[in-house]
């Protein structure tokens, strides 16, 4: 019984490849923002992850965003969070951690962005290095 | 529902948060940590300025583990701990002190 117990609370070694791929424009739908706090969640159980922009979902950090007219918050200043939680995990040795923030070229160039016009440090990678990269996970989230 | 901070009237939820966070202050949060049942010490004003700082920046209160990691910092290795912080805040460091500092509930749940 006791020992039953003991497996079930002995998440020490879990530890997953996820993969969050944000595919849609930050306003207008919930998904965004749901997928944002899904990446805040994995930071706190320290699992691996790479967060993706895709399709309308590079708007999601580009710079400048104003929504005052939408009457919503502006909550590109939280990705920033993100890029916070992948240098912590870089730095710490101790940690085993490790984060990629990745946007996909076709879709930054499609848009007219280069990186500098994100908020947060991307990788740039093509859609095929992404699909490659993609069979590499162990769980795929997209919103 | 309101606070009456020096006769001015402030709007919160039926949980006790404030509905306009730009009308926060330093009476107003002692006015939030009395109906807590808090006594405001220099200990307590330095976790609700470091949840005001990165609400800012941010636009979203840290997790606990975030906050502790902060107090760890900036007050030394014995108090960054969650026991540090819930003698500080019986009732959930998140919670009660977000509510204190002015910010929107927490989603998470302490």
């Amino acid at each position: 019984m006791e020992d039953q117990f003991e497996d079930l609370f002995d998440i020490e070694g879990v530890k997953k490849k996820f993969m969050f791929v944000n595919r849609k424009a930050p306003y207008g739908t919930i998904y965004a923002l749901e997928v944002l706090e899904a990446v805040l969640i994995s930071a706190a159980f320290e699992q691996h992850a790479a967060i993706v922009f895709v399709d309308d979902g590079v708007y999601q950090i580009k710079k400048g965003q104003d929504t005052k007219a939408i009457n919503m918050k502006n909550f590109s200043p939280t990705f920033k969070i993100i890029e916070m939680e992948k240098e912590d995990a870089d730095e710490d040795p101790d940690m085993d951690m490790v984060w990629r923030i990745i946007v996909e070229k076709e879709s930054m160039e499609a848009r007219g962005f280069t990186p500098d016009d994100f908020v947060i440090d991307v990788e740039v990678l093509s859609s095929a290095e992404l699909g490659a990269f993609m069979e590499e996970q162990d769980v795929i989230l997209s919103g | 529902m309101a606070y009456d901070v020096n006769g001015k009237v402030i709007e919160h939820d039926e949980e006790g948060y404030i509905t306009d966070i730009s009308v926060w202050s330093e009476d107003l949060a002692n006015v939030i940590a009395k109906g807590e049942e808090i006594d405001m010490t220099s200990d307590h004003w330095e976790v609700i300025n470091f949840l005001r700082e990165y609400y800012e920046e941010y636009q979203i209160a840290p997790a606990v583990r975030v906050l502790v990691k902060a107090v760890k910092k900036t007050m030394g290795v014995e108090k960054g701990n969650n026991k540090y912080l819930y003698e500080l805040f019986p009732y959930g460091p998140a919670k009660q002190a977000c509510k204190i500092a002015g910010l929107p509930k927490p989603t998470g749940c302490i």
